[in-house]
């Protein structure tokens, strides 16, 4: 990490988070927070509640304690439609494209919250329409440029290979322009070359455009690497947050990742 | 060789994004547009309007409503019927209570009553989806046969329970009712067709027929990217019936001029649209276009062929004529799941190789 950013304030703050599936309790009392700016890890071992903690701060779940302050505004139940006109973007541990469209109309589609020209100009495709149309389709081209998946712009992104399927789903959540861009297991499946691609894009977008990331993976090379801080889930509760050598040398965190004889508190 | 786009840059992303892009495309979609408005109203006969072109027109029109629908936004229906009825009684029953108000108005009228009724019957899509979906809509279907048959004001109480068309006409020609010129009925239909077409091109490349094509796709990453599923479902099933309630207001006031519900709008209707949908190819506006063309003029075909090239019964080549058109839609759907408008894409991509294998 080279460039020095400025991190900011608070821009999420998690407090006190229980979400129960029934008699199941996913999490249990979750509280951390996400600085402006920063690239911020989840981590835990398989069904340590790390995607539902990323469903809860979308919308996609309802916790039912604690709440969630995003920007300044304090809520528990938010629709994830809200959540997302409101600048929070994610990509999904299963690829979630609309596959039948075009790399292209992906990537539209994720500035839809953005536009607002009715169906009458739609539909006559000239004036205002055509005006906003072009506009924003500007703005997705430089996000394929940033991604640099120019070659697949008309291709329907069903038929893409898995890495540039990734990508592409990237840049549908970059064209949302999001203030936090939650990224669920970015890496996962991929060759060693694709990660590093994907490394460098996540930097550059953190870099560049200043978005804040929370993202969760497996790879703690990569985590340990390009993350600020990173909070640990094991079982729906918090083991430990910090700095990735603070976490790295966390006897809790040992214990969860290698597993000990469980005599003492956790 | 003549189908190819080389040496066609596009310097803006408005040349990018026209609706038809390539030189070519514009010339043949110009082509076809003279042909259909400027010689086919000169040659048009009685034979060929009723049997062949209106009766074309009205389901492309069906079509490209339910393509909307079940293409684009992938909920499927089985209501186009019931839609269908919608539009043509609404048509009568504006027509007969403002016999002065402009013609064009009563069909865009008709359509705009249908899309309110098809939002009605579009809420269940908000919790059910596929198959039950199917099954809820096929409730709207028998549900508004009956209110049709059943409730005398929707047909002004006349005692057949039949509607009939009034003679209506437009810039001095007769386009409803039994005198009305062959010429001037598919000319009707022919500018409406053409122009909701269009509209349905520009809609779904849009902000809304992305979504659509959103919610069709992965609902559950559309509604995480900020698309709300009541809108654009809703959305779609409103445009959708639109389209349907003016193929049925055309297809009574035009094509029929007299209609009776439970023969001219029922089930059997719901399912030839979709089938014009599925062969056509789902979610394509040409598709509907091929489709319908297929549906519409095979069994003529067919017919023709058998009657009065080999000379067949007429009775037995109508027996003949069902079994090959069931065996041609399901080799269709064997060699191209996805429609006529997969092959003529497919084609396309051969004919800007050609002579090349690739």
């Amino acid at each position: 990490m080279s460039l020095k950013r400025n991190i900011g304030d608070t821009i999420l703050a998690v407090d006190q988070i229980s979400l129960s599936f029934g008699g199941v309790k996913a999490l249990s009392n979750i509280s951390f927070s996400v600085n402006e700016h920063e690239v911020f890890a989840i981590i835990g071992p398989n069904g340590a509640g790390k995607s539902s903690m990323l469903n809860c701060i979308n919308g996609f779940y309802h916790p039912q304690e604690g709440t969630i302050t995003f920007k300044g505004n304090t809520r528990r139940h938010v629709s994830p439609s809200e959540a997302a006109r409101e600048g929070i973007a994610r990509t999904f541990q299963n690829i979630a494209l609309f596959k039948g469209m075009t790399t292209l109309d992906n990537i539209m589609t994720g500035r839809n919250t953005k536009m607002n020209k009715g169906i009458f100009w739609q539909a006559l495709r000239f004036g205002p329409a055509e005006k906003e149309e072009i506009e924003h389709r500007a703005v997705v081209e430089k996000v394929i440029d940033f991604l640099e998946i120019e070659a697949i712009r008309k291709t329907a992104v069903g038929t893409l290979p898995y890495g540039l399927q990734k990508r592409v789903e990237l840049g549908r959540a970059l064209a949302a322009e999001p203030d936090l861009l939650l990224l669920d297991e970015p890496m996962a499946g991929m060759n060693i070359e694709e990660k590093q691609d994907m490394c460098r894009f996540i930097l550059d977008v953190n870099d560049e455009f200043g978005t804040t990331i929370v993202l969760i993976e497996h790879d703690m090379g990569v985590v340990m690497d390009i993350s600020d801080r990173v909070v640990v889930l094991d079982y729906g509760k918090k083991l430990a947050d910090g700095t990735p050598d603070e976490v790295r040398n966390n006897q809790a965190v040992i214990d969860a990742y290698l597993g000990v004889a469980h005599d003492d508190e956790e | 060789m003549f189908y190819r786009e080389a040496g066609q840059f596009k310097t803006s992303y408005k040349a990018d994004q026209a609706i038809f892009s390539i030189t070519q495309d514009r010339f043949i979609v110009g082509l076809f547009l003279v042909v259909a408005f400027g010689v086919v109203p000169f040659l048009i006969n009685d034979y060929w309007a009723n049997a062949i072109l209106i009766q074309f027109l009205v389901y492309a029109m069906a079509a490209l409503g339910l393509n909307i629908l079940t293409g684009y936004c992938g909920q499927v229906s089985l209501g186009t019927g019931g839609f269908m009825a919608v539009g043509a009684y609404a048509s009568y029953k504006l027509v007969t209570s403002f016999p002065e108000l402009n013609f064009i108005l009563i069909i865009l009228l008709s359509g705009g009553i249908t899309a309110a009724v098809g939002m009605v019957f579009g809420l269940p899509s908000l919790r059910i989806k596929g198959f039950y979906l199917a099954v809820a809509t096929l409730a709207a279907q028998f549900f508004l046969v009956w209110l049709f048959n059943k409730v005398g004001w929707f047909f002004n109480y006349s005692p057949t329970g039949m509607i009939v068309s009034p003679p209506r006409e437009m810039f001095g020609y007769l386009i409803t009712g039994a005198e009305a010129q062959p010429g001037a009925r598919y000319l009707f239909c022919l500018s409406f067709v053409t122009i909701f077409a269009l509209a349905a091109k520009n809609i779904t490349r849009g902000r809304i027929g992305r979504s659509w094509m959103a919610i069709r796709d992965m609902d559950i990453a559309a509604e995480l990217i900020g698309i709300r599923p009541l809108e654009a479902k809703l959305s779609a099933f409103a445009v959708s019936s639109f389209y349907i309630g003016i193929a049925g207001a055309l297809y009574f006031n035009v094509w029929l001029g007299t209609a009776e519900p439970t023969e001219a709008f029922d089930i059997n209707q719901s399912f030839f649209v979709l089938f014009i949908v599925i062969i056509g190819g789902l979610g394509s506006i040409l598709g509907s276009f091929l489709g319908a063309a297929f549906m519409v003029l095979a069994p003529i075909g067919i017919k023709n062929l058998m009657v009065g090239v080999l000379g067949f019964d007429v009775s037995v080549a109508k027996h003949v004529e069902l079994m090959m058109i069931g065996t041609l839609i399901i080799l269709f759907l064997i060699v191209e799941p996805h429609g006529m408008a997969r092959l003529w894409q497919i084609l396309k991509e051969k004919l800007r190789r050609w002579p090349f294998p690739y």
